[in-house]
């Protein structure tokens, strides 16, 4: 079966999960990504290349950050961007998820980025399209419940190759809940893919996927024997909102343990970079002093976020 | 057919521009073929305005029928464009869409006082009323070939014909 994110000529047709994309792509976005962060410089910070598009935001679930970068990228490539604000839509109303798709096709959409709380959901619409012939309109996942968060996956790849150029040399460690993170999923896939030689997952056993050992990383309970000598460290938030039941003591007990501080980050290389998704809950994963810190690259992980997209958006609308 | 030797080309292409210069004059040459005739021209007439790049493929017209080429080079505008006299240089003028395109651009940078266009080979065959002041060679080409400009291992430029 072919991986249903590529069209029959092997094109990114829709981003869904970095699971099963060649390293070709994924360079290949990393790449096309690069000339875009240079738009951020000029007086006019506009791209006709999606000019005369349509771009919808599908939010189900809140990101104010994710929907921001999305509608800002749209923006620099001239689309006409349209953000759903779904709690208030038809939705609360009862209307399905594909209803809403079809009805906003019969708008002209011509691309849809999405979040959604359920996994699969993305998926779900692409095959959809596909079923109504309508390969022409993309997806892009922008999150769906714990399954991938692709583009925020890219991003962090970007940054990294940014600060470290080669990922074939480097020791990276990923901290914290693992079990809810559809970031962490997104990171590892990428990391492996690109061909990063030793991936480590931090975090206590509650917030570990028993299994995750088949993704090919090294697990570590001990943070500070985790971090032993890593290039680059990527903390992960602490996600409150979809904590049920009594994964955690409490938060000061997982930032006792897990929270990077300057002296657990002291065990990391000197020129380690610290990377994080956002939104940071300071004093709970990370202390205020590493992410203000000279090794934190938490800030240009936003800047890149938005050339990454553009990227993305304009290899889907070339396909 | 015998082609002129792109080398020479350039000397002649930088002779022509030389008079007409003014000391605040920038060059943006077009990737890929086009910054290298501009770097030639900016040796040759000891420019003091640092050497521009753009690559138009943000801005081209058939995007959306052949999608973006994957080896995009960043754009580099190290001047301000705001009331300056700019000469677009490439390498082989055809339809003349890749001008329209980097015109644009530039446009994105500021208001220049004028453009101006100079290039190695005019080959005819224009889609645009697209004009160079400055071309070091005319020649008239069918549709089925391509000219090129190839930068060799010893790095000197030389034209290729090749079939479209």
């Amino acid at each position: 079966m072919r991986n249903p994110q590529l069209n029959s000529h092997g094109e990114l047709q829709h981003l869904l999960t970095i699971d099963g994309l060649p390293r070709e792509i994924l360079t290949a976005i990393l790449d096309t990504a690069a000339p875009f962060t240079e738009v951020a410089e000029r007086e006019v910070k506009k791209l006709p290349l999606l000019r005369g598009k349509s771009v919808f935001n599908l939010f189900f679930e809140n990101s104010t950050r994710t929907r921001t970068t999305f509608e800002i990228a749209a923006k620099r490539l001239s689309a006409d961007v349209i953000n759903l604000n779904i709690s208030t839509s038809s939705t609360a109303k009862g209307e399905t998820l594909l209803d809403t798709v079809d009805n906003l096709c019969a708008m002209q959409a011509d691309m849809f980025v999405v979040r959604h709380a359920s996994s699969g959901a993305p998926f779900l619409m692409a095959q959809h399209l596909a079923a109504m012939g309508l390969e022409h309109i993309h997806v892009i996942n922008a999150g769906d419940g714990r399954h991938a968060h692709p583009t925020q996956g890219l991003l962090d790849m970007y940054t990294i190759r940014h600060y470290k150029k080669d990922f074939t040399r480097l020791t990276v460690a990923i901290v914290g809940d693992l079990i809810h993170s559809r970031v962490a999923r997104s990171q590892i896939q990428a990391l492996a893919t690109l061909g990063v030689p030793e991936i480590r997952v931090i975090g206590p056993k509650t917030l570990i996927p028993t299994d995750i050992d088949r993704m090919g990383v090294r697990v570590f309970h001990d943070m500070r024997a985790g971090l032993k000598d890593v290039d680059v460290v990527m903390m992960l938030r602490l996600q409150n909102e979809r904590m049920q039941g009594a994964l955690l003591p409490s938060p000061q007990e997982f930032f006792k343990y897990y929270g990077l501080t300057a002296d657990k980050l002291a065990c990391a290389r000197p020129d380690a970079i610290v990377m994080h998704p956002g939104p940071m809950n300071r004093g709970v994963e990370i202390d205020s002093a590493v992410a203000d810190g000279p090794n934190a690259v938490i800030l240009p992980q936003v800047t890149f976020g938005i050339a990454v997209r553009m990227a993305v958006m304009s290899m889907l609308a070339g396909t | 057919m015998a082609l002129p030797d792109a080398e020479a080309l350039c000397r002649v292409l930088a002779e022509r521009l030389r008079p007409e210069l003014l000391p605040q004059t920038a060059l943006v040459g077009i990737h890929t073929g086009g910054v290298w005739v501009a770097e030639r021209l900016h040796a040759a007439l000891g420019l003091k305005t640092p050497l521009g790049s753009i690559d138009v493929a943000f801005y081209r017209d058939d995007f959306n029928r052949s999608g973006l080429h994957p080896q995009l080079k960043p754009s580099d505008i190290p001047f301000d464009v705001e009331d300056r006299p700019i000469v677009i240089v490439d390498d082989v003028l055809y339809t003349g869409r890749t001008i329209r395109a980097a015109m644009n651009e530039i446009f994105d940078y500021g208001r220049p006082a004028r453009i101006d266009l100079a290039v190695l080979v005019d080959r005819g065959g224009r889609e645009l009323p697209v004009c160079p002041r400055w071309s070091a060679h005319e020649l008239s080409l069918p549709a089925r070939q391509n000219l090129q400009l190839e930068r060799g291992a010893d790095g000197n430029l030389s034209l290729r014909l090749v079939d479209a």
